[in-house]
């Protein structure tokens, strides 16, 4: 079970405040994605939850306990695979396990195959494309040993199609695990195909605009992002935002 | 490879005949400028007189570049470490290199003696410096992201520095250790010209005042074997240690 609820948090930097009253949740075994355009803060959220700022005000909780200041909570994915250059993919995959002390080889191989790195266990990441190394940065954030994942615009760097095929992927290894997953972008097609609800963000300081519950069933295909149903979210998510950016 | 070597051996060839001949030519006395078959002959008929020089300096220059190396990598680490340190020293450190070994050398002698002692320091001093500076550079310029991803992750201090920082800095710790490699030969040559029984300077000291040129220069050609070997070993530890690295034909 992982649960995490942002309670009333506050955070400035030099002033200028960049989050206020930021108050939302994620339930177990939930998809949310925060949407906002850049500059939102969202970058902010993700170091409060990970324990390297402290809000000014406000807690957050994982699973009832209070995690504010607390490194190493959540399992991460950065926006860039931020893999070490001198381990290898499997040596790689198992390093956020390995700071908990607990890394599994035998898990990690198969983690790999299913993600279809089976070959590439053995090589170095720049040996790999870039699609291939997230995939490989998500696999590590899987087989980290907390529960909580957090994904920091993963797939922005890549390429359309190369996106569309990971969203895909990423959408199916989610169904089988269903960590709780908090996922962060600023691509409106992406939060509505990935997750269960989209929370979007105003600007300056970010705080919850409006929240959306996405129920289309499970598992998702590729053409689901054409029905009328989808469009529709779509359009109604596209004018929210901008509102938010005509403030 | 063989293609590679052709450039660079063809230009030591052509060099080596453009003196043989001039030197025929010319006639120039052996004293001032030996041909290099001349230099050849002797290193061959006199290589029982020397042997014992040579052997005497290897083995200086390798416990110095060792013990020089070691050290040089714990400063790097400990200024890494304690940046506060790193702030009130590292000028030092730079300043220290200001004074020419040349100089330093006497006084070494004056406070330890014509042991060994004092060659040991000169060999280090000149091979410290190299590591440490280009392995502090290392430490300290760890990609902010991958930084970043360990703290996320909840490493420690000590994972950070043990998992991260350290693998980071060892490509910049091979570019130190390939000029203190060839330092260090040097350093041992100077150590010995203050002073020594044996040793390739010594060698070298007897044969220029009795100008015995040609020796001159058969301690030189070892001089430069001795600082190709310690490189090629180094480059081949590089080799093997990084062979993560993309290679340069993949990087380009």
């Amino acid at each position: 079970m992982s649960k995490l609820v942002l309670e009333q948090i506050e955070k400035g930097f030099d002033e200028q405040l960049i989050l206020a009253d930021l108050s939302f949740g994620v339930n177990d075994g939930e998809f949310v994605s925060l949407l906002g355009p850049s500059g939102s803060g969202k970058s902010t959220i993700f170091h409060l939850i990970g324990g390297l700022y402290q809000p000014d005000q406000g807690t957050i909780y994982l699973n009832g306990q209070d995690i504010v200041g607390k490194k190493g909570s959540i399992s991460y994915m950065p926006q860039t695979p931020a893999l070490l250059p001198w381990r290898t993919i499997l040596d790689n995959v198992m390093l956020g396990a390995e700071l908990a002390h607990q890394p599994d080889r035998n898990q990690a191989i198969h983690m790999l195959r299913r993600a279809g790195l089976a070959e590439y266990s053995n090589r170095y990441p720049h040996e790999l494309s870039g699609g291939m190394k997230q995939r490989a940065a998500f696999v590590r954030s899987l087989l980290s040993p907390q529960p909580f994942i957090c994904l920091d615009e993963p797939f922005s760097a890549l390429d359309e199609f190369t996106r569309l095929e990971m969203q895909k992927w990423l959408l199916s290894i989610w169904e089988e695990e269903r960590p709780s997953v908090l996922f962060v972008t600023h691509n409106i097609e992406e939060a509505i195909f990935l997750s269960d609800r989209i929370i979007v963000l105003g600007s300056k300081p970010a705080q919850v605009i409006k929240e959306f519950d996405i129920t289309f069933n499970r598992p998702r295909t590729e053409d689901l992002t054409l029905t009328n149903e989808f469009l529709a979210i779509k359009k109604e998510i596209f004018q929210t935002l901008r509102g938010v950016l005509d403030d | 490879m063989l293609k590679k070597s052709f450039l660079p051996l063809s230009a030591i060839i052509g060099l080596l005949t453009a003196w043989e001949t001039t030197s025929r030519l010319f006639d120039i006395p052996s004293w001032i400028l030996p041909a290099p078959v001349a230099i050849f002959q002797e290193a061959i008929q006199s290589w029982d007189n020397y042997r014992h020089h040579l052997l005497s300096t290897i083995s200086l220059t390798i416990s110095g570049l060792v013990i020089g190396i070691t050290i040089g990598i714990a400063i790097a680490i400990m200024l890494h470490l304690m940046p506060r340190v790193r702030e009130a020293v590292y000028p030092l450190l730079i300043m220290s290199q200001n004074i020419p070994i040349i100089v330093l050398a006497p006084l070494l002698v004056i406070w330890f003696g014509f042991g060994i002692l004092p060659k040991l320091l000169i060999i280090i001093l000149v091979c410290f410096f190299p590591i440490t500076v280009a392995m502090v550079d290392g430490l300290r310029q760890t990609s902010p992201e991958l930084v970043h991803y360990m703290k996320m992750a909840g490493a420690s201090k000590k994972q950070i520095f043990t998992k991260l920082e350290l693998p980071h800095a060892i490509p910049q710790m091979f570019s130190g250790l390939k000029i203190s490699a060839t330092y260090s030969v040097m350093g041992a040559v100077i150590s010995e010209w203050l002073g020594a029984q044996n040793g390739i300077g010594v060698y070298m000291t007897l044969a220029s005042s009795s100008f015995r040129t040609d020796r001159v220069f058969v301690a030189i050609f070892f001089i430069m074997l001795l600082c190709m070997l310690l490189f090629a070993v180094i480059l081949l530890l590089e080799k093997y240690l990084l062979k993560w690295r993309p290679s340069q034909e993949e990087s380009s």
